[in-house]
């Protein structure tokens, strides 16, 4: 039942040496951290490939730690850690509950931040909270490293800035001020396990007397090609005190900016309407939140 | 073309020879026939491949042997004895939470790992822990009655300072 195509296995204990062996093996090597995502692929997809790289021989790349204003995560960090860290969960709760709706717990123990993002799905569930929170990720090829935002990471479905031969590394997330809140929600059948139908991250920033929304970020998983930050919708939003009006067309105009497809999670004009009613709901929940 | 690994499973060290795709579900059933172990969707989501390694839960059909290299596995078969049950299975027992019985060494795993970190949940916290166990018999309500009695059981024992059955334990590497 469900084996493995057969392979070769490499296990590098660096990034140099990572790259080094996906550069040799180009086009027929893909490396993986929790094989929760790799693994699915080969066995539910037909994915064949002469070459794997196991990323867990790359020590102390796992931390989540505060440094210079930012939390800093190692790509390879499971979800699980992120889910259940203190850190995390005292300075950017929403993002460790958002870890908390990927798969199940068996999953999260194995999967990565590293492997969500690099994955690439326009449903990863850790992309729309990490793009509303504008964080960058390091990148590892063989010219060195760049840092880029994680809003440039995604060239399409399956596709990012890595091009097949290069490997992240950390992710660099930016504290949320004050007088900001976060929100991510998720839609799906079930409360786990489920891929997202639609899913919503939403930051507000507003000014110091709780007035004006200054500065917004929202963004869509499973509408789009890619995770999507709906810019319009935003703009509804910024600059204005926000009262129902704002907020009925800031979900009016999200639901524009979402581009779904129907599958077998949802039809098109479904996740639409979806993309509205989440929108909204996640205006007004990070709303009660800078509020209180 | 086959590789040697090192691991250990219920306390008891291995050292075997592996292909570079088998998987450790299969290496478990296969190689050291411990079936307690179950095949079901292959894919991670019904969670009846479930053990503990490192004293994490996770899938084992997801896997491969050669990722197993020095670590720690605790299986079904490494949970309490035939004439003495662990707690928490004896609660599943006394609940009336097996019916077919092919999710309860999942179920029964994910539960020990829940009760390891967290001897107090809540019901909400129970069932988002079993949320990657599917039962096809039992609608979940026993097995999370048991997991409750479980909870409720374990901590008496360790109030009265008593032996919680002898177990292997891998030591949880952390978070």
């Amino acid at each position: 039942m469900r084996n493995l195509p057969r392979f070769n296995y490499f296990k590098p204990e660096s990034f140099e040496e990572a790259i080094e062996t996906l550069q040799e093996h180009e086009g027929r090597i893909r490396p993986f951290a929790g094989g929760t995502d790799l693994f699915t692929s080969m066995k539910e997809k037909g994915l064949i490939c002469a070459n794997v790289l196991d990323l867990k021989g790359i020590k102390d790349y796992d931390f989540i730690r505060e440094a210079n204003g930012n939390i800093e995560i190692g790509a390879l960090a499971s979800i699980r850690s992120m889910e259940v860290s203190a850190l995390i969960g005292k300075k950017i709760p929403f993002l460790s509950e958002a870890a908390g709706r990927l798969g199940s717990v068996q999953v999260r123990n194995r999967a990565t931040i590293g492997g969500n993002l690099c994955n690439a799905s326009p449903s990863a569930e850790m992309a729309p909270s990490l793009m509303c929170l504008e964080a960058s990720v390091e990148i590892v090829e063989e010219k060195g490293i760049r840092v880029i935002p994680l809003e440039n990471f995604f060239v399409g479905p399956g596709e990012t800035a890595l091009r097949g031969v290069g490997l992240m590394r950390k992710i660099i997330i930016p504290l949320l001020p004050q007088n900001s809140a976060g929100t991510y929600f998720k839609h799906s059948p079930r409360r786990a396990m489920d891929l997202a139908v639609v899913s919503v991250g939403c930051v507000l920033h507003f000014d110091r007397d709780k007035k004006k929304c200054m500065d917004s970020r929202i963004v869509l998983g499973a509408v789009a090609p890619t995770p999507l930050r709906a810019k319009k919708s935003e703009a509804v939003l910024n600059g204005r005190e926000i009262t129902k009006k704002e907020i009925a067309k800031a979900g009016e105009t999200a639901s524009r900016e979402a581009v779904p497809i129907t599958d077998v999670r949802g039809s098109a004009e479904y996740r639409t309407a979806m993309v509205k009613v989440f929108v909204k709901k996640s205006i007004r929940e990070a709303l009660k939140m800078i509020r209180s | 073309m086959k590789h040697p690994i090192k691991f250990t499973v219920n306390g008891t060290p291995y050292e075997l020879s592996v292909e570079l795709n088998e998987l450790l579900v299969d290496v478990l059933r296969n190689k050291l026939d411990l079936t307690g172990t179950k095949k079901g969707c292959g894919t991670g989501e019904c969670g009846v491949c479930t053990v503990i390694m490192d004293g994490k839960s996770v899938n084992s059909c997801l896997i491969l042997a050669m990722e197993v290299e020095g670590r720690e596995i605790l299986t079904i078969e490494g949970l309490g004895e035939r004439d003495q049950l662990h707690p928490i299975q004896e609660a599943f027992v006394n609940q009336g939470a097996i019916q077919c019985g092919f999710c309860t060494p999942g179920m029964v795993l994910s539960a020990k790992t829940l009760l390891d970190e967290n001897p107090l949940p809540t019901e909400e916290e129970i069932k988002l822990a079993i949320a990657g166990n599917i039962c096809r018999c039992t609608g979940y309500r026993k097995i999370v009655e048991a997991i409750q009695e479980a909870s409720r059981n374990l901590r008496t024992k360790h109030q009265k300072g008593g032996d919680v059955t002898a177990q292997v334990d891998p030591k949880a590497k952390g978070r």
